[in-house]
């Protein structure tokens, strides 16, 4: 199993929802988060002042998949993510040692 | 499963809709059907001469006539009736109006919780929307006991509620052979003589005004303010420093009669109180905000500041829109009598200034910072109402959109003056919008004044005129007003604040401060599913967090 976790940017979400779900995953996490990558933060004006925000608002979605499906499941997200300007977001992949559904007690990949 | 038993209940909703809709229309057709009968015992009344017939007026226009006008011989009154009736009807407009117009001055405290607690942060909103909710209760309180006798105790005759001058004890000083007027001393706890309708209309339309004022600072000081120092300082300015400054421009006092004394004018003009209200607000604010120091944050080790973003604009700007609206009660209230039909000029000045100042605050925003910036549009068209309220009953409205496009480019560039150069913080605008908006508003009625209102104003014969339509004195009575204003409120409250900050200590502690200033001031969060339970966050500090102040803002004062 494979646990990939997708920083996205916010507006990008539906898209990427979408492109999972018609590929076929029944499940994900998504969490509002903030940060920065190598585009920093931005300067913005309050009331004649120049403030920078440093952490910017982005989304992070996690998927949990079979080793089979996770190069597409990361190829679906980075094309339905992408606007090609900076600050798109980061996929990242990670080994998964197991999973239990809470509700009948499934282990391994049947519990996804 | 679910289908069938979403469907059940789609079903049952309809049945349930299609009972009531039923029971209703059966309702109304018998209340209907109840109506008929009423008309036969018009009959019955025997006893008037020409008994009107009962029948019902869609147009409006048979309802009311002579039958209504009280009088011996019902139908039929003398002139002496009539005259009465006249004159009891003229007072009971004026009163109304007076009641009405006051009531929609009250609600300007719910605008101004709103602005205030919008353009503060979240983590002190139950703080900050209290001062603004709790400031209606004690300045009510404090006026009630002594600041309306202060203000108004020497009024005199009250010409638009019936003339009744129960008002009538001014202590006056005598200096070069002319009184000066210094406060009232009738009316505490309008008890005695005071207890009647038109001294209570006046009580009540005069106490939302004073509470205007009396919120104003809470703006300011927002974010940092014990709120025992707030309470004391609720009564202060209640009992004290507005009553005084008030007496003097509207309850007889020494500015008022500059112009009677010392012909400069019609002495110092304040049609709705740019000065008496909104400049002793903001003025009270400066001399706060200065005495607190900045919010932890602000301003850096080199001076320079730190915008803090207010937590909810849509809040600020429904207050904004609820101020405005509040507005239609503080100018055009402020004649005092609904037949002073002057009311609808001064209403058309009030929204124009509004809009010019909005729409100018705008371009000014847009045009030197890159975007326009919500709050100070905001700001914009509250800088505008406060500028025209002194002015709103004497300019035309080409003067008025003028006097407000002034202010909302003057508030922008006030602020941003007052924080990074006087490197005061004032997390709400409040010294930009009332007090430097409120001095130009009481100026500006002294250069564009053009003559057509006001005859006898303050007891001078003819109409008010600013400098550019032939009244130079006007416009020096103004300054003097001012001047006065600035000197006499700055002075009394700093006093107050300093004296009250070395004794008890105004501001809260750093770590109540950092931590948010609604759990460990009010035991509550204003937004508990934020910010987590109480028990959560409050847990970690909890045995320091009511220790007393310290002075650990050195760092943060940078100045």
């Amino acid at each position: 199993m494979k646990k990939i976790e997708a920083i996205i940017k916010p507006f990008k979400l539906d898209d990427v929802k979408e492109a999972l779900t018609g590929a076929g995953i029944v499940g994900m996490t998504v969490s509002e988060v903030r940060g920065f990558g190598r585009q920093k933060g931005h300067t913005e004006m309050y009331r004649g002042g120049e403030y920078t925000v440093d952490f910017l608002p982005k989304m992070k979605l996690e998927v949990v998949v079979s080793d089979d499906r996770a190069d597409t499941v990361v190829a679906l997200i980075t094309a339905a993510a992408k606007t090609g300007s900076i600050g798109d977001g980061k996929v990242f992949v990670s080994p998964l040692e197991g999973a239990v559904r809470i509700r009948t007690g499934e282990h391994g990949e049947s519990a996804l | 499963m679910t289908g069938f038993a979403s469907l059940g209940s789609t079903l049952r909703r309809k049945v349930i809709v299609a009972l009531v809709v039923g029971v209703l229309l059966a309702a109304g057709s018998w209340v209907f059907a109840q109506d008929k009968p009423a008309a036969p015992p018009a009959a019955a009344t025997a006893a008037a001469p020409s008994p009107p017939p009962s029948k019902p007026d869609p147009a409006g226009t048979a309802t009311g006539g002579i039958a209504d006008v009280t009088a011996k011989t019902a139908g039929k009154p003398t002139l002496e009736e009539v005259a009465d009736f006249a004159g009891h009807n003229r007072v009971s407009i004026n009163l109304m109006w007076t009641l009405l117009t006051g009531f929609l001055v009250m609600f300007m405290q719910a605008g101004f919780a709103l602005v205030e607690t919008g353009f503060t942060r979240a983590k002190n909103v139950a703080h900050t929307m209290m001062m603004n909710f709790m400031i209606y209760a004690i300045g009510m309180t404090g006026y009630w006991i002594c600041g309306f006798a202060l203000q108004m105790g020497g009024l005199g005759a009250l010409s638009t509620m019936g003339g009744t001058g129960l008002l009538d004890s001014e202590f006056t000083l005598s200096l070069f052979g002319k009184d000066f007027g210094l406060f009232g001393m009738k009316g505490f706890f309008l008890a005695g003589s005071t207890y009647d309708v038109a001294v209570f209309a006046l009580f009540l339309f005069q106490m939302v005004f004073m509470d205007t004022a009396a919120t104003i600072p809470t703006g300011a000081m927002a974010e940092r303010w014990k709120f025992s120092s707030f309470v004391v300082f609720g009564f202060f300015l209640s009992m004290l420093t507005y009553p005084i400054f008030a007496n003097w421009v509207w309850g007889g006092g020494w500015l008022s009669q500059l112009g009677k004394n010392f012909g400069l004018g019609h002495g110092h003009v304040d049609f709705a109180g740019s000065s008496v209200v909104h400049m002793v607000g903001g003025v009270t604010a400066l001399a706060g905000a200065m005495v607190l120091w900045p919010r932890i944050g602000k301003y850096n080790k080199d001076g320079s500041a730190n915008p803090i973003p207010g937590h909810n604009i849509p809040m600020g700007v429904l207050g904004c829109f609820i101020l405005a609206f509040g507005w239609f009660g503080f100018n055009p209230g402020s004649t005092l009598a609904g037949g002073d039909l002057r009311i609808s000029v001064i209403a058309v000045n009030t929204m124009l200034a509004s809009a010019s100042g909005a729409i100018f605050s705008m371009f000014y925003m847009w045009g030197k910072y890159g975007k326009p910036d919500p709050s100070m549009m905001v700001n914009g068209m509250l800088a505008g109402l406060v500028a025209i309220t002194a002015p709103c009953g004497f300019v035309s409205s080409f003067w008025a959109f003028v006097i407000g496009a002034v202010s909302g480019v003057l508030v922008c560039w006030a602020a941003v003056f007052i924080e990074t150069v006087m490197r005061i913080d004032d997390p709400v605008g409040a010294i930009a919008v009332h007090g430097v908006n409120g001095a130009w508003g009481v100026l500006s009625l002294g250069l564009f004044s053009d003559g057509t209102y006001g005859d006898g104003f303050n007891g001078v014969e003819g109409t008010v005129r600013g400098l550019f339509y032939g009244g130079p004195s006007q416009f020096v009575a103004q300054v003097i007003g001012t001047v006065t204003c600035f000197g006499f409120i700055f002075g009394a409250s700093w006093v107050f604040f300093k004296v009250y900050d070395a004794v008890f200590g105004m501001r809260v502690s750093r770590e109540v401060e950092l931590e948010g200033l609604d759990v460990p001031e009010m035991g509550v969060h204003g937004y508990p599913e934020i910010q987590g339970p109480a028990t959560l966050v409050h847990a970690m500090g909890a045995s320091g967090v009511r220790a007393p102040t310290v002075p650990a803002m050195a760092p943060e004062r940078g100045r």
